[in-house]
């Protein structure tokens, strides 16, 4: 079987940039909520991307990230990855705890609980939204977190795409804080099976 | 190190080395790198296996670096045609790590450790004897390979520098 999502068409590509969009929008919301300050997001990009360059929008496969993953489970599922540099982590630890955030690259077991618990807030929140609008279920497992090289990562969310070809469908929404002092990525990477459900719970014609 | 000829292997690749150049491969996670090394003619092999088994592919053509069963025997074949004798090769493995820790253990989620397995089984059919590993753990590595001395080189963010 060739994988069938090398041809999509620019409509569903479309249609996905619409679900992140949905999605990214309230977890921005979500986010803009916890900080008191406006968030701001990009038009989501949707596209299949190479194994090899999965990394690049977050800065390589060597960056370190701080990644918060959830396995959506459900009517359609995929892989959720929330995103951000340390320096951002470190940034959103200080604006919303009032708790003394360590300086250094480490954290602590109440700074790792916290970021698990904002990744678990804006990752529900787009999910939450995606599924009103789908009306699929879809439901977050219990959120993981790692701080470490966004290769290894991130290849995490890719298994269930390495038995069909060398490529994986992303759909990425980049959001920042004003100023751009903060910024992070969602990534949905939907099981390669998922794509017909979304697509025809939203009503598009699926051959 | 001085900087040698560099050869990069990405993901679901696989490479060989000779003459002193160094192979390399970036952000391993549950992902294996896999190498073997001729000492005699100095031949040396990676491969970054992402997938256990190709029985599993659903792909019209294979990639077979991809799987830990495909990606051996080629690995192998093109370490042969270099000038390596499979009787003299020897392996080192490093990854298969499991990056997130979740309470319900499904099978897929068990990559890591499974792409390990797979590797240490393809190696045992061919008789290759492991030197050494650093495989497991919930961490990633980035790992060099050098042809000259057949020292595998892993760096990880928690734990720095390591050579096995």
């Amino acid at each position: 079987m060739n994988n069938p999502l090398d041809k999509l068409e620019a409509f569903k590509l479309d249609v996905l940039k619409e679900v992140g969009n949905i999605g990214a929008g309230n977890a921005a919301t979500a986010l803009s909520c916890l900080l008191d300050k406006p968030v701001d997001m990009k038009v989501p990009t949707v596209s299949l991307i190479p194994f090899e360059q999965i990394a690049d929008k977050v800065g390589g496969f060597e960056q370190v990230v701080v990644a918060i993953f959830l396995r959506v489970e459900g009517d359609a599922p995929g892989n959720m990855f929330f995103l951000i540099h340390e320096d951002s982590a470190k940034k959103l630890l200080k604006n919303l705890l009032s708790i003394e955030v360590q300086d250094d690259a480490s954290y602590s077991e109440m700074e790792f609980s916290a970021l698990s618990e904002i990744g678990n807030i804006l990752a529900g929140s787009y999910l939450s939204s995606l599924a009103d609008f789908t009306r699929l279920s879809m439901s977050p497992t219990v959120p993981a977190i790692a701080v470490d090289m966004a290769g290894a990562i991130l290849s995490y969310g890719l298994m269930q795409y390495g038995e069909m070809g060398d490529s994986a469908l992303l759909i990425d929404t980049k959001f920042m804080e004003d100023r751009e002092s903060l910024e992070g990525h969602f990534f949905l990477i939907p099981d390669p099976d998922s794509f017909d459900k979304i697509f025809s719970a939203l009503g598009v014609p699926t051959e | 190190m001085i900087q040698q000829n560099l050869v990069k292997v990405g993901m679901a690749d696989l490479n060989i080395a000779i003459e002193g150049a160094v192979l390399k491969t970036t952000g391993l996670g549950s992902c294996v790198g896999l190498t073997l090394f001729d000492e005699r003619s100095k031949v040396a092999g990676m491969a970054h296996v992402m997938l256990p088994s190709s029985s599993i592919a659903r792909e019209t053509s294979i990639n077979l670096a991809k799987y830990a069963d495909t990606a051996i025997p080629d690995l192998i074949e093109r370490m042969k045609k270099a000038g390596a004798v499979t009787d003299r090769l020897i392996a080192k493995l490093a990854g298969g790590a499991q990056m997130f820790a979740f309470a319900t253990q499904s099978e897929a989620m068990r990559i890591g450790p499974r792409n390990v397995e797979a590797c240490k089984k393809e190696l045992t059919r061919y008789s290759i004897p492991i030197l050494s590993e650093d495989t497991g753990g919930n961490y990633g590595r980035t790992i060099e390979f050098s042809s000259l001395s057949g020292l595998l080189v892993i760096r990880s963010v928690q734990f720095g520098v390591k050579e096995i």
